[in-house]
């Protein structure tokens, strides 16, 4: 019996060793996203948009000859501690450029891997600043936390006309903390008061955190959490009659979310990057791929709705393949030094980079969840004046 | 006299193969961070062999409590959580705080040891001195910990021991992610940008695989000295039965903290270890499960054997982060096979361990420990002329 | 007083609705604990697979058959793991059938894992219990009333059980003493198993309403759980039926009564569970309801 299971995993090891070859005229994308863990959820819906977009353009032409694009999808577990072999896993590959990934702690946790290789990385949705603070490798698409935060609060005081704000976050989860001290921030500075309360991870019981909230006197409840834990709180704050209106990040768009919110009272809210309907092309197609195919139905939630961080992805694929075209190689480097001039148009609007590497965008969608017919409605296009 | 000589040839020449072994691993280090081409191979490679030898040293301290002072402690993320903590927070440089501790005005430490070491002695030296004396802070700071839990815990019985230092893991880390310290501990927020000694170069040499695997090795040699020594005899009487060790005069108590500071001092540095190799480093990711993790690595490996926790923890880690990540792929040589999906990986991979906690109960090693001379011996075929004397591996 | 009342009500009907879901899987950890001096650490895992067994019934068949089809399987589920998993291991040392328990709950969550995606699945509706009701100006569920009675309810027929029936009395013969029992012909198999069969029967029908509560399944949606019910086991003595129940109810009314201190308090209501069983166990080991002294200290 000892003998099998050498001989099974001397098998294994063979096969790892048996990296395949890599034809000349491919160039691999490396996605860098979390496919189980507390971020499972959304990192499935983001490497959709990836992958729907390499069906779509599943070639590059660069100075004349065409090459296939190959995606090689690795699991970071969105967890910090299998960052390092995760990322390095996508360097042994041979990525010319890494799109990924959902949720910043890990993206930071494989930043220096990918530095290291001299792989440009494109974040696609991971908000938090100090993501592509400091070095000359990571860029991204999406707005950043403090422009949300304030966004956010904007939007509780001038929309909402609240002047008292309730912030609920995941006690030990960056995102969470992060947003609510931006928020803070803004609203502390537009006079409202704001208290703020974490709960533990794994918690499933809201009902003590909204009767805090209503006792409080909140006007408007801020909770910027993840997917799962939205469902929880939407829930019991439907069945405790919660009246007061419920903001929340781009975690929250999300179909797992939509379906909690419809049937019920509540009034949320989340901003997101990308408002259904503003690209009617994209969307038949990315429908269209996702009802053709039941594992990434499954992915995407069991239905068709299109989430914004699928778009995020399938604009940062384009983003990439922009700049494969502008550096005019597959090498790394060539196309770490053609991104931050690279400038594209895509389905969630038009992309450029700063000095930093952040993309220059100034304005987020906000969307009502509609409780009748269980989709997103737009509410506004909300800006910041810095 | 005539049985020393007859063991010696054996003893000698397995000697001689074990230090040519670790001789010739080192080189392989040394060529990997520095000749060697950078393949699809080597680059998996390193870190690999890096969060292996950091995994051995850390399972060989939980073996020390469980495997040989019969202690099932279920705190080990715990201790970790504070290693690594300590480690970075006294290994930030000061330029980078404000970046670090964006949400609370820098931090309240302000100066980092590697940097302070490094004006003096300069950079380089100073790193390596100050990373050192942050790794020995961060193994002091956890065995305080534990000497702390131990008082109340330690008069706890099996299992009732384990869920309460697996409760006390649960606390550390709720403490450390309180925003009230975050000034100290940044709160939920990740440590990042601290002074690695994966970053030291001599000249042009790198040695950044070198390095973990020389302090682990060192760390894992003390801890067979000491349980060598008089006090790991008396580990083990307590393991083997406690009434009889305490009739023995064998102090209960006082040896059950010691293993456990003990313990707890050395998953602290290996904890400091992990923050470096990880380069960031954030509380949530100690939970439980991590201490699952490495007890399986231990019962893996043989409950009581040092070299069966080594040789366990390399395997689990190649598994788990290298060679069964085809089954997550959807295809095997290029065949698509429909349930190879995302996490079936770690499907296989819990059947494997029940497999084993079923079958090989007593893991790769049982409690015997990788002998060189006893390979020697079976070899020259002299096994029968030994088997009176048994391994002598420890 | 009435605004007093009004503001603090929900804490308290949180606390007991969620404490009588604690109690149910309690009483699983409870008896096997008592007979088999083992902490099935599978036993939340369990009850969350219990969970997702719903999610996947009701979504191809009515509520009357799904609810059945889960109290079976999960009652089948448990039986295997203890045939499967702990069987083989009587002879071992105890370390090794708590690791083999350990091993269970991790390949359950893989598997949980393997089949969802990950994804949180949606807990369906059960008419009836997820209405909401108004009590004293609190709005909640129907299943916050429904818990706390259906949980005496199924302690008091399972008290019955115990001091009435042949079975039982052989159960309590073997929680007082495991050779002896076996040599006086008690069949001790069949005792063990049925031990796992109530404990898992109860812990689906606490998942039944634990989820209808709190709608959402994860893999890891048992471990927390899981490990209070077990704190409200030891809390109330291991091995007594009535101490885990009390155990559970006082362990889930103080976490929500910390969880509405405010802010400095909430983070640390999971750490409080585990604050008291460590005071607990130095200062009475037996707990409140334990009926003799064993080795726990």
């Amino acid at each position: 019996m000892k003998k099998v299971f050498a001989l099974v995993l001397a098998v294994v090891m063979v096969m790892a060793l048996a990296v395949p070859a890599f034809a000349d005229d491919t160039i691999t994308i490396g996605v860098f996203e979390p496919l189980s863990g507390d971020n499972g959820a959304g990192g499935k819906q983001e490497t959709l948009g990836i992958q729907y977009a390499n069906t779509v353009a599943p070639t590059v032409e660069v100075n004349g000859t065409t090459y296939n694009v190959e995606l090689e999808i690795v699991d970071n577990e969105s967890s910090t501690d299998k960052a390092v072999s995760a990322a390095t896993q996508l360097v042994a590959a041979g990525s010319s450029v890494v799109l990924g990934t959902y949720g910043s702690a890990v993206a930071i946790a494989g930043s220096d891997t990918f530095g290291e290789a001299g792989i440009p990385v494109i974040g696609v949705t991971c908000t938090n600043p100090q993501v592509t603070e400091g070095n000359d490798h990571y860029f991204r698409i999406c707005f950043l936390d403090p422009f949300q935060g304030t966004v956010q609060a904007n939007f509780a005081h001038d929309e909402l006309g609240a002047t008292k704000a309730y912030c609920l976050g995941q006690l030990g989860n960056d995102y969470d903390q992060g947003l609510i001290n931006y928020y803070t921030q803004a609203a502390e500075a537009l006079g409202m008061e704001v208290v703020t309360e974490s709960f533990p991870e794994g918690n499933s019981d809201f009902t003590s955190y909204l009767t805090n909230a209503k006792n409080a006197g909140a006007e408007v409840i801020f909770a910027p959490t993840s997917i799962s834990y939205a469902q929880l709180i939407v829930e019991q704050a439907a069945a405790q009659g919660i009246d007061v209106p419920i903001t929340a990040p781009d975690t929250w768009d999300s179909n797992v979310v939509m379906a909690a919110v419809q049937g019920t009272d509540l009034q949320v809210y989340c901003t997101t990057f990308y408002a259904e309907g503003g690209d009617p092309e994209f969307e038949e197609g990315f429908k269209a791929y996702l009802n053709g195919d039941s594992n990434a139905l499954a992915n995407n939630g069991g239905n068709d709705m299109i989430a914004a961080v699928s778009v995020m992805g399938y604009d940062a694929y384009f983003t990439a393949l922009e700049a494969i075209k502008a550096a005019g190689s597959a090498d790394p480097a060539d196309i770490m030094a053609a991104l931050p001039a690279t400038t594209y148009t895509g389905v969630s609007g038009a992309i450029a980079f700063d000095d930093i590497g952040d993309a220059i965008r100034d304005s987020a969608f906000i969307k009502q969840a509609n409780t009748e017919t269980g989709v997103w409605d737009f509410v506004a296009a909300q800006t910041v004046a810095e | 006299m005539e049985k020393t000589l007859r063991k010696d040839p054996a003893k000698k020449i397995g000697s001689a193969i074990a230090i040519c072994l670790i001789a010739a691993l080192y080189i392989l280090l040394f060529l990997l961070d520095n000749v060697l081409p950078a393949n699809g191979f080597t680059l998996m490679l390193i870190p690999v062999l890096k969060k292996g030898a950091i995994y051995s040293l850390i399972c060989v301290s939980m073996n020390l409590l469980n495997g040989f002072t019969g202690l099932f402690s279920l705190g080990q993320a715990g201790f970790l959580l504070v290693g690594a903590y300590a480690y970075a927070i006294f290994a930030i440089p000061a330029d980078q705080h404000p970046a670090v501790y964006q949400y609370f005005d820098g931090g309240a430490i302000g100066f980092s040891i590697p940097e302070a070491l490094g004006k003096l002695l300069g950079e380089n030296a100073g790193a390596f001195l100050g990373s050192i004396i942050c790794i020995i802070i961060a193994g002091l700071v956890a065995a305080g910990f534990a000497a702390l839990i131990g008082i109340p815990v330690l008069r706890l019985k099996s299992d009732y021991l384990a869920i309460a230092t697996l409760g006390f893991a649960e606390i550390i880390r709720a403490i450390f992610q309180w925003n009230s310290l975050g000034p100290v501990t940044n709160g939920s927020n990740m440590l990042r940008k601290y002074t690695s000694l994966s970053a030291i170069k001599i000249g042009s040499v790198k040695l950044a695989t070198v390095f973990p695997f020389l302090i682990a090795m060192v760390c894992i040699g003390l801890i067979v000295l000491l349980i060598n020594s008089s006090y790991g005899r008396a580990f083990k009487a307590i393991r083997d039965d406690e009434i009889a060790a305490e009739a023995m005069g064998i102090s209960l108590f006082k040896h059950k903290m010691l293993s456990f500071v003990i313990s707890s001092f050395f998953a602290g540095v290996g904890g400091a270890l992990l923050a470096m190799y990880q380069t960031t480093i954030q509380a949530s990711a100690f939970k439980s499960a991590m201490t699952y993790e490495i007890l399986l690595i231990v019962v893996i490996g043989g409950i009581g054997s040092i070299s069966g926790s080594c040789i366990a923890s390399f395997l689990y880690i190649a598994c788990n982060e290298w060679w069964l990540r085809f089954l997550d792929s959807g295809s095997f040589f290029g065949i698509s096979v429909p349930f190879f999906r995302d996490g079936f990986r770690k499907v296989v991979f819990s059947v494997l361990i029940m497999v084993i906690v079923l079958f090989f109960s007593r893991g790769i090693m049982g409690d015997k420990e990788l002998s060189f001379a006893g390979l020697v011996r079976k070899l020259s075929g002299k096994k029968a002329a030994q088997a009176a004397e048994g391994g002598d591996g420890k | 007083m009435s605004a007093f009342v009004q503001a603090n009500l929900p804490y308290l009907l949180a606390g007991i609705s969620v404490g009588g879901q604690y109690a149910l899987i309690a009483i699983g950890y409870t008896m096997v604990y008592g007979i088999l001096r083992l902490i099935n650490f599978a036993h939340g895992d369990v009850f969350m697979v219990a969970g997702l067994v719903m999610v996947y019934a009701s979504a191809s068949m009515p509520m009357y058959l799904s609810i059945p089809l889960v109290l079976i399987a999960t009652v089948a589920l448990g039986f295997t793991i203890e045939r499967v998993a702990y069987k083989p291991l009587r002879s071992a040392p105890r370390m090794s059938v708590m690791i083999s328990a350990i091993g269970v709950s991790y390949l359950l969550q893989n598997c949980a894992l393997y089949f969802t995606g990950g994804l949180a699945q949606m807990y369906p509706t059960i008419p009836w219990l997820s209405n909401s009701v108004t009590i004293g100006g609190a709005t909640t569920k129907m299943v916050t009333i429904v818990t706390p009675i259906l949980t005496v309810a199924l302690v008091f027929a399972l008290v019955l059980f115990i001091q009435k029936t042949k079975i039982g009395m052989a159960m309590r013969a073997v929680s007082r003493d495991f050779e002896t029992s076996q040599l006086m012909g008690i069949k001790i198999n069949s005792v063990i198993s049925m031990t796992f069969v109530i404990g898992c029967f109860l812990a689906a029908v606490g998942s039944l309403l634990y989820f209808t509560n709190y709608p959402s399944v994860i893999p890891t949606s048992g471990a927390m759980p899981g490990l209070k019910a077990f704190v409200a086991a030891v809390f109330g003595g291991i091995g007594s039926i009535p101490g885990a129940v009390i155990g559970a109810f006082l362990i889930g009314i103080c976490e929500n009564i910390i969880k509405g201190l405010g802010s400095n308090w909430t983070i640390f209501s999971d750490a409080f569970t585990f604050v008291l069983l460590i005071i607990v166990l130095l200062v009475k080991p037996t707990g409140i309801f334990g009926e003799k002294a064993t080795d726990k200290v």
